[in-house]
This record gives C-alpha cells, sequence and structure tokens, in this order.
C-alpha cells in the first residue's frame, strides 16, 4: 500500500489484516519497552492545519513505538501563517527526505492533493468533511472486539447506525465505506438538512426516524454536534435535536440486547449522547480512545514495514 | 507469489525422516534441555512461528512427560526485529505470546530449520525487549549448515548436509498432512 487516504483505498484482506496486526500491537503496550524496531531510520511528519489532540498524539506515539523519528508540524506558527501554500510548505518538507506524511486539513480532498504532490507516502488523518480512515479502522477494531466478547460472530450481517450530523462528518464516511467492506449493513440516521445529497446511493438505509431502527442494530454510533454548526440553521435548538437524535436514557433502554455504542470524540454529554449512555456498561468510547495508538501502529507498519510502497 | 523455479523445472522431493524418527528426535532433545539445564523448573520455551511453535508445544509435553510437571511454553515472532524486513512485501507478524516475565529465566528458543542464522540473530533482539533472560539456549529440530552468524544450536534434532539450491522443510501433522523432514531440490526437466 502506498497511501492511505480513503477507505476505498483497503480491500477485505487489507483491512483484516490491519485490524490482526493491531491486536499484536496493543499487546505491545503492556511490554517493558514498549518500542519494536519495525520502522527504524525513517521519518514521519505529522502535519495537522486543524487542532487534534487524540488523534495526533496517537500518531506520534505509534511511530515512536515502531521506532520511527517523528516530527509534529503544527499550522500555527509556521511559515504557513506567513501565507505560504500548501503546496510549498508540502514540497519544502518532501525535501528534507521525509517518508511519511500524517496530514490532516480543513479542506476535503487535502490529503490526495499533497499524495499527487510530494514523493513521500501519505496517511490522511482528517480531511474536511471527506474521510478519517484511521477512525473508522479504530471503530471497527473495537467493534471485532465487543462482538468476540460476546461470542457475537464477525462483521457479517451486523446492522450498524450511523446517527446525527453525517453531512459534515468524516468519520461518518470512512465509516460507511468500511464497515460495507467487511460484510455489515449501515444505516444512516439524520435530520433532512443534516444528510448529504446523494445519501441514498452509498448503498445504505437512510432515515429521519432513529426510534425506528434503533432496536434493529448491533451498533449504535453516535455522531458529535458541531456546535459551530448552530449558526447555519441545520436544527431549532439543541434541545429539540436531544429529543430525536439523542441517544438518550431511554433510547438506551430500548436498544437491542448485546448491541453496544459507539462515539469518536468528543462527546456533547447532554446533547447526541446522554451520560447514562456514554458511561453504559456497552459503551465502547473509551475502548474507542485507547485502540487508536494500536490502529495507528497497524497502519504506518502497512504503509512503510515494506520498501515496497515507497517511490523509488 | 508464484516461484519462478517452477515453470521451468521439476520439483524433486526426497524424505530424510519420518513421523517415527521425528519424534524419537524431539524425545532425545527433551532429555539433552533437562540434563543440560539442570531440570525444567526456570525453562521457559519459545517457539517462533510458523513451525517452532509446535515443536515447542511438544517439546514442553516431553520435558513434562519425563519431569512430571508442566514446563513453560510460549511463542516469539520476530518478524518486526528482520534485518531484511524492508526488502519483502508487508508481511503480518504472527502472534508472540510470553508466559510470565522472561527476566533470569532459562530461555529455549524453539525453531524448525537453523540455516543462515539470522531468524535466531533477530530473536535476540526481540528479546532484549521483552527482560533479560539468565541464559538464552537453541533448540532446534533441523540444522542445515550455511550459517552466516557465528549462531549455534544447544541440541539438534537432526544435522543435515543440503546444498545452497535445497530446501529443507519440517513437516508437522498440527499444519501439514503428517510428521517429516523433506529435501526438496529443484531440477531441470
Amino acid at each position: 500500500m502506498r497511501h492511505l487516504l480513503s477507505c476505498r483505498d483497503l480491500d477485505l484482506a487489507t483491512a483484516v489484516a490491519i485490524l490482526d496486526l493491531a491486536e499484536e500491537m496493543q499487546q505491545v503496550q503492556s511490554r517493558p519497552v514498549k518500542k519494536l524496531p519495525a520502522l527504524r531510520g525513517r521519518t514521519i511528519v505529522n502535519i495537522f492545519f486543524e487542532d487534534s489532540t487524540r488523534t495526533r498524539t496517537s500518531f506520534e506515539i505509534a511511530g515512536k513505538w515502531l521506532s520511527a523519528d517523528t516530527i509534529n508540524v503544527s499550522a500555527k506558527g509556521s511559515s504557513v501563517s506567513k501565507g505560504e501554500s500548501l503546496r510549498d510548505t508540502m514540497l519544502t518538507l518532501d525535501a528534507m527526505g521525509v517518508d511519511a506524511f500524517v496530514i490532516r486539513h480543513a479542506s476535503s480532498g487535502a490529503a490526495a492533493q499533497v499524495a499527487s504532490w510530494v514523493k513521500a507516502q501519505v496517511v490522511n488523518a482528517g480531511d474536511g468533511q471527506h474521510e478519517h480512515p484511521t477512525q473508522a479502522l479504530l471503530d471497527a477494531y473495537t467493534m471485532r472486539q465487543h462482538y468476540a466478547r460476546h461470542d457475537l460472530g464477525g462483521f457479517e450481517g451486523k446492522r450498524v447506525a450511523i446517527v446525527g450530523d453525517v453531512l459534515h462528518s468524516r468519520v461518518a464516511r470512512s465509516n460507511v465505506i468500511l464497515q460495507q467492506t467487511l460484510g455489515s449493513e449501515v444505516v444512516l440516521v439524520a435530520p433532512p438538512t443534516l444528510m448529504p445529497t446523494g445519501a441514498d446511493t452509498w448503498g445504505c438505509e437512510v432515515t429521519q426516524d432513529f426510534d425506528e431502527v434503533l432496536n434493529s442494530c448491533d451498533i449504535v454510533m453516535m455522531l458529535r454536534v458541531q456546535r459551530e454548526r448552530m449558526a447555519g440553521g441545520f436544527f431549532p435548538t439543541e434541545r429539540e435535536y436531544t429529543e430525536a437524535y439523542g441517544l438518550t436514557p431511554e433510547r438506551l433502554a430500548a436498544m437491542k440486547s448485546g448491541a453496544a455504542i459507539c462515539h469518536p470524540g468528543p462527546m456533547n454529554r447532554g446533547v447526541e449522547i446522554s451520560s447514562a449512555a456514554a458511561d453504559a456498561a456497552n459503551s465502547l468510547v473509551l475502548e474507542q480512545v485507547a485502540a487508536g495508538v494500536a490502529i495507528r501502529m497497524s497502519v504506518l507498519y502497512h504503509l512503510l514495514g515494506s520498501d515496497e510502497g515507497a517511490m523509488h | 507469489m508464484a516461484d519462478p523455479a517452477t515453470n521451468s523445472s521439476i520439483q524433486v522431493s526426497r524424505v530424510v525422516a519420518d513421523a517415527s524418527e521425528v519424534s524419537r528426535a524431539l524425545t532425545r532433545m527433551a532429555h539433552e534441555l533437562l540434563e543440560a539445564n539442570h531440570g525444567a523448573t526456570n525453562l521457559i520455551l519459545l517457539g517462533i512461528p510458523t513451525r517452532g511453535v509446535p515443536l515447542a508445544r511438544r517439546l514442553a509435553a516431553a520435558i513434562e512427560d519425563i519431569e512430571g510437571h508442566p514446563v513453560r511454553v510460549g511463542e516469539l515472532d520476530i518478524t518486526m526485529y528482520r534485518d531484511d524486513l524492508r526488502a519483502n512485501p508487508t508481511r503480518n507478524p504472527a502472534r508472540t505470546a510470553i508466559p510470565g516475565s522472561i527476566d533470569d529465566a532459562i530461555v529455549v528458543l524453539v525453531d524448525d530449520v537453523l540455516y543462515s542464522g539470522r531468524t535466531i540473530g533477530a530473536a535476540f533482539d526481540a528479546l532484549r525487549d521483552l527482560g533479560r533472560p539468565k541464559a538464552v539456549r537453541l533448540a532446534v529440530l533441523v540444522d542445515r549448515g550455511h550459517r552466516e552468524l557465528p549462531i549455534s544450536a544447544d541440541t539438534v534434532g537432526r544435522t543435515i548436509q543440503a546444498a545452497a539450491d535445497e530446501r529443507v522443510s519440517v513437516l508437522l501433522s498440527e499444519l501439514d498432512d503428517s510428521d517429516a523432514i523433506t529435501i526438496t531440490r529443484s531440477e531441470r526437466p
């Protein structure tokens, strides 16, 4: 694999191999020396044009635990704020002999654009409203562990509801693609104003009625309500949103037995998810965070472990 | 990936040890390990995937038969420690499972075939990240020579003189049809 820009870059075999390796990588975290030599001598630059704590930190730790040299560049205080273009910034860093970029950018398609300019390999750590493939991978990893723990079998035939602001969510797009590759069925639940046009062509069920699908889903994935969207008039009030699309204690009780809750974080408690649901025994939220480093180690190994992904 | 040799040549295999010979060799190796290390109490057997893992389990079972109590056994994958990692296509590492701390234990690395010694060299690096054993020993079912590093086994099931263009394979019933040691060479038709 040369780049990871979209979950479309992952066929079933590769996706499963990444999940399998992440399981091994999670074990490394309990060792006295939490380091493997696989990427010794490689240089990974994490360049984040948008704020992020958990994604950037977990990529940095993942690279370090594989013995790569990881360098963080934040757009603030860099030459970007002096007016340099994205292309010039990336080509400058590329010229320093970087092996891989992990990039987050507010514009959809930025990672793919950068990949077309640079010699280094590129991992998309979130591009605008487009995709966030490593988040979808760690979601799938957490779901798989949940299924295994409760003897629920594999992804095949599972129903995954993705609920909330689908329109602005890169997490939703990446999850739709990956879950379908893995064999799950996806149901998108959103008010009409937050459902992207054309979502009905994504091969998944589309509904406005959360309660109608709630008790048939094995996973209920709540998307963050981006408060900054409130000004856009996508929904009347927070309270009305919670009424119709929040995972309230009542809805928590109505979930299918054995079903679990995911949320990519950061959560708005009391808006899209109640505290009762966030802290419920079947909430996978903290496990999702814990899986972040292992999944990113696995992705970096798959991209950089062999010279075949590099450009010669 | 297709083996380019298969197009232009035929593979000729011969069996150099059958199931009963493999079994006898493993029993003798178990005795040798016990004798050299004064019993099994401080031993940890670590099989190197793929075929070192079932071999380690068999050696552990043989030691338990002799001593009357179980010996610790686990598996040590060395993929990420290989010196040729970058040159090969991406390969998912196998499982590493260490039964407790290796600190101050006598670790016995178990593999099927000892050839260049590079796998064992990588295993030393992997062990260093896991702790500090009192000693490290090496048990292999086959030693076929042609070493590229100064490494030798402490107990060997069978020493085989094989040419560099021959392939020595260990077959084990856990993964293959039956137990055997075979030598395969490519011959032009």
